[in-house]
């Protein structure tokens, strides 16, 4: 394993004609009894991109800080090579190890909001390298770090350098956290999912941040559990699966032509328009009899019913009053039809108001104007009493299951208890069962997990769940807010299966909603594109994504993360 | 700035209220003791246990004033709080404010070094101990346990007989100088700085977990840095919080102290008051606890919006 690593190093090295920065070899990691990282060998070089690339538990996080030493309590690392151009960091003393890091080593952690000190003020926090490695003087330092602000695109950077991280937007954050990695100009710079929680368009402008680092000189190790992320500035890809390289090569190559059933695995996961009308994973999530052995990738639809809409929106408005007495309007006059058997996608970044037409849709939060119908009927008018006898045709599955589930109830008695509303409430506790023992085998799930907690399941389980509990009362239309965004991207695309699967088997409608361009398009039959609260376009999934009107769908689209660009 | 000068001014002028209001609750309740106040006074300063003749009582009800109506009386006694007129005691027939006033500084004296006290013993425990290995950890949370349930009489006591009578390093019967003042500050503050360390531990255990401490290491940072500069602000929140509460829970535990030390102080007044039941001097006393109350949360708010601004921004928003 070794060996073969080293010649492909070798190669790689001849090939782009520069050495090597980084050199980690058989690189081991454990905590307590267990490995989780097994052997894994790679080099980082200046000016090229390196991106390690996994799902959770692959072990990709816990190798980004042992190259900066912080692997945490309790563990143990070995390697038969560890050098940062020329320093053995085998061994490395924790003060030496302090000289390196900042100053040798950039890192930057996702979610800016908790990776900066919120007490601090953003000037400060970016100056700290500089204050720890001996820079400058306590005068001189502040302008600097203004310049590092300015540097990484910060509008107003003297302005934002005295305030403090909460007071900025989610990207000038992590432009700011960036900026402070970057402070000392370090040669290896290492990202650990930079971009995750931030919205496309902010993702795109990081990524070019890093991009520019690169341009500069700068070596950097790009970690991420998205394929696509990577492809828009990796040169060199390496698939992790439980604390292995799996595969490792040039991007090019590893992300059009993977050699390993993993990367495979992963790359058709990721939904997109290719996927449009096909499933995602490649064997059937659930094994019924009549889809046992290998089923067809492309879909059976069952044709959508457009004599009348099932769920109606008609200039739905919603207004909040602020604390300062002001008055946002979070939802403009929204209107839209969702007929049988149809998904209606809905997309647009943080804020957008997608969540509140949803709820607005559900009946849970009241409109300030507009009103929504359900089967023709009125629905959101309704007195609540009145509106309780027809919840049941409507169901809804969140983004966190697990915040909406009693976490001291069992998996058989949040089913029970859904099936108590349906329109047919079961008789008998033994139909009960039968009856909730059928909705799991309907979601991929068995008998057994009737009694298990749902703390004790793993995420895409417990997505499950909430999809069979939405199911029990045998609604004609589901709610999905953002149902897979937390989710690994092999889980999600099994649970955007099941999703299809229960619409051809079912004929449910879906409202659909996403901040994912490729999921909304691998999804939805039709778009609505939101931003600040007003639909911006709409149509079909076709026309809204090979001909964008409006200029903002455009350039959401433009900064959608493409496989295609590597 | 000027809606945080506002913010200020609102709080001072809630304070006001809360006095206010706590001088009506002891003005009414002075009323409910059951009996004539004239009698009561007459009995207390002769001695004697019987009715008097209203010829006998006049002077007295002339001189309180407990023949006006209740309505005047109580407007003469809130309007004399803030001429700084608490009333006369019955029992020295001094005004109240000269009564308390010449004992209040040993007692704020006491209270406020405990609290600093308290306030270094909890800080340096939890820098040196909190995930510094499994041993020095459990020495750490066990050390808190034990001082936040220990109660002040008995370490008053311990610290007597040890280093007053066996030892011999302080005098027995302190006063108010200041190598007599170590022992009782000592008695209040290592109760507080128990129950302070445990509050402070639990923030800080949770806070070095957070990303920012991460970042703030990937930077070159050392542990004890990255204790100091970015963990201990966030984690001295709740403490800072408790802080108010605990200042005038310290006023109640100085009674104790300043018994068991011979100190002089208002808990030495009080208890007399109490004992010969001097209802002006007791009144007066609870006024001043509760204004070292409203001024010690005032204090805390202070603290609180400099070291968290989230809190103003959230405010001013």
């Amino acid at each position: 394993m070794t060996t073969v690593d080293t010649r492909l190093a070798d190669r790689l090295d001849r090939r782009t004609g520069t050495g090597s920065l980084l050199r980690v070899e058989g690189l081991r990691v454990r905590f307590g009894g267990t490995e989780v990282v097994k052997g894994i060998s790679f080099t980082a070089r200046p000016g090229q991109c390196l991106a390690i690339v996994g799902e959770s538990g692959s072990g990709k996080s816990v190798t980004a800080r042992t190259l900066v030493g912080l692997t945490g309590a309790n563990s143990r690392v070995s390697a038969d090579r560890l050098d940062l151009a020329g320093t053995d960091l085998r061994r490395t003393s924790e003060r030496a190890w302090r000289k390196l890091r900042g100053s040798r080593i950039g890192f930057v952690l996702q979610d800016a909001l908790v990776s900066l000190d919120q007490l601090r003020r953003v000037g400060d926090e970016v100056a700290e390298p500089l204050r720890l490695h001996g820079w400058g003087t306590r005068a001189s330092r502040p302008a600097k770090a203004v310049e590092l602000l300015r540097a990484v695109g910060v509008p107003e950077p003297e302005v934002k350098a005295l305030q403090r991280p909460y007071e900025l937007s989610g990207g000038l954050r992590q432009r700011a956290l960036i900026a402070s990695a970057i402070a000392l100009d370090p040669p290896l710079l290492i990202a650990d999912e930079p971009t995750t929680a931030l919205d496309v368009t902010v993702q795109a402008q990081v990524l070019d941040l890093l991009a520019a680092a690169k341009e500069r000189g700068t070596s950097i190790i790009l970690i991420s559990h998205d394929l696509s992320v990577v492809a828009r500035m990796a040169d060199e890809v390496a698939v992790m699966r439980d604390g292995e390289i799996v595969e490792h090569g040039p991007a090019g190559q590893v992300l059009h032509d993977p050699r390993h059933g993993y990367t495979r695995m992963l790359l058709d996961a990721i939904p997109s328009e290719h996927t449009r009308g096909t499933r995602l994973t490649r064997r059937p999530s659930r094994a019924t009899v009549s889809e046992a052995g290998t089923a067809p990738a492309a879909r059976t639809r069952r044709p959508v019913d457009r004599d009348r809409p099932v769920l109606q929106a008609r200039h739905l408005t919603k207004v909040f009053r602020g604390p300062d007495k002001v008055d946002r309007t979070v939802v403009d006059d929204v209107s839209f039809d969702l007929f049988g058997g149809e998904t209606l996608g809905v997309v647009g970044e943080s804020g957008s108001g997608k969540t509140t037409l949803a709820r607005m849709a559900l009946a849970i939060l009241q409109a300030t104007a507009g009103d929504a119908l359900l089967h023709g009927e009125p629905w959101s008018a309704l007195p609540p009493s009145r509106r309780r006898p027809l919840r049941r045709r409507i169901g809804v599955v969140y983004q966190d299951p697990l915040s909406s589930f009693d976490p001291r109830w069992s998996v058989g008695r949040i089913l029970t208890d859904a099936l108590g509303t349906a329109t047919r409430p079961p008789r008998s506790d033994s139909e009960a069962r039968e009856r909730a023992v059928r909705l799991l085998e309907q979601v991929g799930l068995a008998a057994r997990h009737l009694n298990a907690a749902p703390l004790r399941l793993s995420g895409g389980q417990r997505q499950r769940v909430a999809i069979a509990r939405a199911l029990a009362p045998e609604p004609s239309v589901i709610v999905c807010d953002e149902p897979a965004s937390a989710l690994d991207v092999s889980i999600q695309a099994q649970v955007l299966d099941l999703l299809t699967d229960l619409q051809d088997e079912l004929g449910v409608s879906y409202l659909f909603i996403s901040h994912d361009l490729g999921v909304i398009h691998h999804m939805s039959d039709r778009i609505l594109v939101m931003k600040d609260g007003r639909v911006v376009e709409h149509g079909t999934a076709e026309s809204v994504f090979e001909r964008p009107r409006h200029p903002y769908t455009r350039r959401l689209l433009t900064a959608v993360p493409r496989l295609g660009s590597a | 700035m000027r809606k945080s000068i506002r913010r200020i001014g609102f709080k001072v002028a809630a304070s006001v209220v809360v006095i206010v209001a706590a001088a009506s609750v002891t003005f009414f309740a002075q009323l409910a003791v059951p009996g004539d106040r004239a009698t009561a006074l007459m009995n207390l300063q002769t001695g004697q246990d019987k009715a008097w003749t209203p010829e006998e009582l006049a002077p007295l009800n002339e001189r309180y004033g407990f023949d006006d109506p209740i309505a005047v009386q109580y407007l003469d006694y809130v309007t004399g709080l803030f001429r700084g007129d608490l009333g006369t005691s019955y029992t020295q027939k001094r005004p109240v404010t000269e009564v308390i006033g010449g004992q209040l500084l040993p007692s704020l004296t006491l209270t406020v070094a405990a609290l600093a006290v308290a306030w270094l013993l909890a800080l340096g425990i939890t820098l040196l101990t909190v995930k510094r290995g499994r041993v020095l950890s459990g020495l750490g949370s066990a050390w808190e346990a034990l001082t936040a349930s220990l109660p002040h009489y008995w370490v008053g006591v311990v610290l007597l007989v040890v280093f007053a009578v066996q030892l011999r390093m302080f005098p027995i019967i302190g006063g108010t100088s200041a190598w007599g003042t170590v022992l009782p500050v000592l008695t209040l503050a290592v109760p507080l700085a128990g129950f302070l360390g445990q509050v402070t531990r639990d923030e800080f255990v949770h806070v070095l977990d957070q990303p920012f401490v991460t970042t703030a290491r990937t930077r070159g940072m050392s542990d004890l840095s990255v204790r100091l500069r970015h963990v201990l602000r966030h984690a001295v929140l709740p403490a800072v919080t408790l802080s108010g509460w605990a200042l005038g829970a310290l006023v109640s535990g100085a009674v104790i102290t300043e018994n068991i030390f011979g100190r002089p102080g208002i808990g030495q007044v009080l208890v007399t008051a109490v004992n010969t039941r001097d209802l002006p001097t007791v009144s007066g006393i609870v006024l001043v606890v509760a204004a070292v109350y409203v001024v010690a949360n005032l204090l805390v708010d202070l603290a609180y919006a400099v070291i968290d601004p989230r809190l103003a921004a959230a405010g001013a928003r």
